[in-house]
């Protein structure tokens, strides 16, 4: 984007701050002359440079203050229209009002679901214990001996016990990864089931033995078994409906976001559409670049340009003809000669050497500055074998010798924002501890990665929105569409089924792939 | 009796060597060999018995077997349609002392030839 190009040649202004600014001016003074014909519209943008010497090191987001300034890591200036600044800021506003406001309200349904499942299930271990007790504390004198039959009974009932509280432990204590808006369905369906259930035994143990003290205490026992094995069924049910029937694939879903048209595909079984967002959600943090605004302001400007360059004056009279007014302005738009593809070709272009040669710069320091720590690490071995060097000290000294480097390229990809002086130095002594080279060292930079790789503050998507227009308990279908909006950008999921796959087999006989060999043999007769 | 002009019978007396009877020449071919590696054939395709070798003073050469003669009888058996095993079993029978051959000859119909364009 040329505001940078604009950024380079305003250096001469600040070069009392330091001294390799002159050296930038030279540079900048001669990049400016590289050949860009037929760029008529240039007169539009306006350029303010605002830099009070306390303002933070890297990005012009105003709450970051803690780095201090840096003669080395000096270049501070930054060329910005005066509308961004404005808007970033009310876009703050919004996320931290909005932050405050949904954090009181879920945790109420998040936890009462969790008691209602926690109390019911207390109820149903303790149910078939209860059962084999209460006839030995109410009525213990009347019951009958319990025979060799009846005692086998206990530890079986003791052992299928344990492996459903092995079984439920497995499965249904985790830690609840996120906050869904609509109840799951499955999971309330077998809490009612489990409730009904217990519930019958115990109406017809309460009518049947209680009421009528029932002495025979191995029909007793068999009937607390029967109920432990019918819990360790729904268990099964559980694990089938919970966890195995959404493991095969049925449906292909194809994610796009919205601001940049990145798009990835997940293979999805049978879900609910609240359940299949959350999955895409997971995805999304690890599979997508992270969503960064400074890319999307080429384009906006460019839009911009094209709608401004027309005015609509109306000299037939009053009537508000908006209709008629846009589709003018449309035509007119069409039919003007308009060089923008031109110039968004040239730019492109300019940017993509400029980023390669940075790139090229950057490699280069970076690889000196690690020959130099091996280097160091050599020497430091013969002096005192005993004392190595601490990573981070080795980091600090290397540091400065790549760091100008690495900024420029950082600016130029628009990156500035995500690293700043304090993350760079741990990756650097991290890849020093772990024996790395320097291109693993510069992988993180030379490419914008999945948004888990950055500082949370700098994610710009924690709360998401579903937006559906089917209910969102209800499952995946084909054709189904549906968004995940976040403040900034939106994902646009789309649903499709893996279509039947016909499969026939054609058999081919071994024999097929026999030759005979021609041998030309001589026999004496 | 009436003989094909391209075709000449050989009778060979077979000589005991030992406790084999040897007939003194070597053969190629069959309908299981190949039949483009065999250098005595006009006709590439031909997949018949042919005569690759004859040892000097044996039985074969004294009964005029020349070398790249066809085999096309032996004792009456055919020899045109058979494997290289079955034609050299047919030739090295162990009751049979003499092998009367139905051979063809490339020079023999050659001759011929000339003989009835003159």
């Amino acid at each position: 984007m040329s505001a940078a190009m604009d950024t380079e040649s305003t250096y001469s202004g600040y070069s009392h701050y330091s001294g390799h600014s002159k050296k930038a001016h030279r540079q900048g003074r001669d990049r400016h002359k590289s050949p860009r014909s037929k760029d008529g519209s240039r007169s539009e943008k306006s350029v303010t440079i605002q830099t009070p010497p306390a303002e933070p090191l890297l990005g012009n987001d105003a709450s970051r203050t803690e780095e201090g300034q840096d003669d080395n890591w000096g270049e501070t200036t930054t060329a910005i229209t005066g509308t961004s600044e404005h808007s970033i800021s009310q876009e703050d506003i919004a996320r931290i009002s909005k932050d405050l406001e949904d954090s009181v309200g879920l945790d109420c349904k998040r936890y009462l679901g969790l008691t209602v499942a926690a109390v019911l299930g207390l109820l149903v271990f303790l149910t078939p214990i209860a059962f084999i007790l209460l006839p030995q504390i109410l009525w213990r004198d009347d019951l009958e001996p319990c025979g060799t039959v009846c005692e086998g009974l206990f530890i079986s009932v003791a052992f299928k016990l344990l492996i459903l509280l092995i079984g439920t432990w497995a499965l249904f204590f985790r830690q609840p990864k996120a906050d869904i808006p609509r109840v799951f369905v499955f999971r309330a369906l077998l809490l009612v089931l489990i409730f009904l259930f217990v519930f019958s035994y115990w109406l017809f143990y309460g009518v049947r033995i209680l009421d009528t003290k029932d002495t025979n205490y191995q029909g007793i026992v068999q009937y607390a078994v029967s109920l432990v094995d019918a819990l360790l069924f729904i268990h099964y049910l559980a694990i089938v409906l919970l966890e195995l029937r959404q493991l095969q694939p049925m449906f292909t879903v194809k994610v796009v976001r919205s601001t940049d048209g990145e798009s990835r595909y997940y293979s999805l079984g049978h879900l609910s559409i609240q359940r299949a967002a959350l999955v895409v959600l997971e995805n999304y943090y690890k599979d997508f670049t992270v969503y960064n605004p400074a890319l999307l302001t080429a384009s906006k400007s460019r839009a911009a340009k094209h709608m401004a360059g027309l005015k609509v004056y109306n000299v037939d009279g009053p009537g508000n003809n908006a209709s008629g007014q846009s589709r003018a302005m449309i035509a007119a738009a069409a039919r003007r000669r308009d060089s923008s593809h031109n110039e968004l070709y040239y730019e492109e272009a300019d940017h993509e050497r400029r980023v390669k040669k940075r790139r090229a710069r950057l490699v280069v320091a970076v690889e000196e500055a690690f020959t130099h720590i091996k280097r160091l690490q050599a020497e430091e071995q013969q002096k005192a074998p005993g004392e190595m060097m601490d990573p981070r000290e080795a980091a600090q000294a290397i540091f400065p010798s790549m760091a100008r480097a690495l900024q420029k390229y950082l600016r130029t990809t628009r990156q500035q924002q995500y690293h700043s002086m304090e993350s760079i130095l741990q990756h650097l002594s991290f890849c020093i501890t772990n024996n790395m080279t320097p291109k693993a060292f510069l992988e993180r930079y030379l490419n914008p990665g999945p948004t888990l790789q950055y500082d949370k503050d700098r994610w710009f998507s924690k709360q998401w929105t579903l937006v559906s227009e089917e209910a969102v308990t209800s499952g995946l279908q084909d054709g189904v569409v549906f968004v995940l909006k976040c403040l900034d950008f939106s994902l646009v999921v789309n649903v499709k089924k893996i279509p039947f796959i016909k499969l026939s087999e054609e058999f081919i006989d071994p024999k097929s792939h026999k030759f005979v060999l021609r041998l030309q043999s001589e026999t004496s007769v | 009796s009436f003989f094909s002009p391209f075709q000449q019978r050989i009778e060979i007396h077979k000589l005991r060597q030992g406790d084999n009877l040897i007939l003194g020449f070597s053969i190629g071919g069959g309908i299981d060999q190949d039949p483009t590696q065999n250098p005595f054939s006009e006709d590439k395709t031909d997949k018949g018995i042919y005569v690759t070798r004859v040892t000097e003073g044996g039985p074969a050469e004294v009964a005029g077997l020349q070398i790249g003669d066809k085999i096309m009888q032996v004792n009456g058996w055919d020899m045109t349609m058979v494997t290289h095993d079955q034609a050299r079993k047919r030739l090295t029978k162990r009751n049979e002392e003499v092998v009367r051959l139905l051979v063809t000859r490339q020079s023999l119909q050659k001759a011929v030839q000339q003989s009835m364009m003159s």
